[in-house]
């Protein structure tokens, strides 16, 4: 329940963006994260953004999270 | 992976035994799966905290907020919390029987819906998005915990080391409120690769070894000293600290949160419902004592036999993803090292 994901921004409006989760598309808030923009990677936790990365960063825990199941992640505690 | 595997093998050489806590879910993940424990020199002894905030929900939470909804209030909370077992049954069965029980993955489902009842359970990282109902006028059952005080009274019961601090959750509260939080500790803050987790660990024995009692920051690309200000003051704004109960642990001051607005307040506006709420954990689960670090899910006689993540006896067996005993059992080994 305390493990983020990262994913990739591709389309905002207002305090609501599309993000990019290695093909699966979700709406996430993005109030909590200042000056973001399309193309940015951000760590979602259910729901929120809490933190614009790197896209390397992103890339990097990425790799690491389709380890440890990311869709079991993604279908239960949601991002 | 080898070389720092390697100076670890060399700085503990003459350290006696030294104990580690993580108290992250995620972190217990990464150890189990990649056998992390086992790589260690026998001395250095990884050993899991207080880090699933489904398994440190107290018994008397879960039971009030099924009684809630047995008495057909509406009630919304994440998918774990569903399916852990209270005294009687778990939210799930209260679903089958009929009650409003919604399993939502993002608080944006329910923020709307102000006839429902949130059941908020969650570390610093998920306290935030819970802020935001309340400021939009959402009832609130709250559970949530701050994970430090728990930490500082771990260390007086048992003989703890140094921590593996947790890594979201310092992306909100960052990385300097470590230093400020009266931990008797050395601790490292720690990324969730296991590389990460063997650096922080090396780290960790640098500073016990030397005796010195610091934070050090090893995930500072998402982890900054101020932590996420928006978030925090969300939180600030619409949620006070309280006494909080901790299954296994007991009442630890100040190590949970509740609605500064007291009309948003479940556990005030539904008092009188609550009268009929006797919780029991008698029925041999040992989950208590797993989230204190005090023994492995396969010291429990259960474990993986009358209990199992289809079939869970208590909240450890939950969550496959923080779940003590979930991990245990996804990954098949035992929590020793």
């Amino acid at each position: 329940m305390c493990l983020a994901i990262p994913g990739k921004i591709i389309e905002i409006k207002e305090k609501k963006a599309i993000v990019d989760f290695g093909g699966i598309k979700r709406e996430a808030d993005i109030s909590f994260v200042e000056d973001l923009h399309i193309n940015d990677f951000v760590l979602v936790h259910v729901g929120f953004a809490i933190q614009k990365v790197e896209e390397e960063v992103a890339r990097e825990t990425y790799r690491l999270l389709a380890e440890i199941e990311i869709q079991d992640e993604l279908a239960k505690n949601g991002v | 992976m080898d070389e720092i595997i390697l100076k670890i093998n060399e700085i503990s050489k003459d350290m006696g035994e030294v104990r580690i806590m993580e108290v992250c879910g995620g972190h217990t993940n990464t150890i189990m799966k990649y056998g992390i424990r086992d790589i260690l020199p026998k001395n250095i002894k990884l050993i899991s905290g207080p880090g699933c905030p489904v398994c440190v929900t107290s018994q008397y939470d879960i039971d009030c907020m099924i009684e809630l909804a047995i008495k057909g209030i509406k009630v919304a909370t994440y998918g774990d919390m569903t399916n852990v077992p209270g005294s009687k049954m778990s939210l799930k069965d209260a679903q089958e029987l009929g009650a409003d029980v919604k399993t939502i993955y993002s608080v944006d489902q329910i923020i709307n819906d102000k006839e429902r009842v949130f059941f908020a359970v969650g570390f610093e990282t998920t306290t935030p998005m819970t802020a935001v109902l309340l400021s939009k006028g959402i009832k609130v059952f709250c559970a949530h915990k701050v994970i430090p005080p728990a930490m500082r009274v771990l260390t007086k019961e048992m003989k703890i080391d140094g921590f593996i601090d947790p890594g979201h959750v310092s992306t909100i509260i960052g990385s300097e409120i470590w230093k400020n939080l009266d931990i008797p500790v050395p601790q490292v803050i720690s990324s969730f690769k296991p590389e990460g987790l063997l650096k922080a660990t090396y780290e960790l024995l640098k500073l016990i070894k030397e005796n010195r009692i610091e934070v050090l920051n090893e995930y500072p690309e998402v982890v900054f000293p101020q932590g996420n200000l928006v978030a925090k003051k969300l939180i600030e704004n619409n949620l006070k600290f309280v006494d909080a109960e901790w299954r296994g642990i007991g009442i630890i001051p100040n190590s949970g949160l509740a609605p500064i607005n007291p009309e948003l307040d479940a556990r005030i506006i539904y008092k009188d419902l609550f009268n009929d709420v006797k919780s029991s954990e008698n029925n041999g689960c040992r989950c208590g004592e797993i989230v204190r670090g005090l023994i492995e899910p396969v010291q429990c006689k259960f474990f993986g036999k009358e209990c199992t993540p289809s079939s869970p006896m208590g909240a450890c067996m939950v969550s496959e993803s923080e779940g003590a005993c979930a991990i245990a059992y996804k990954y098949g080994k035992s929590l020793s090292a």
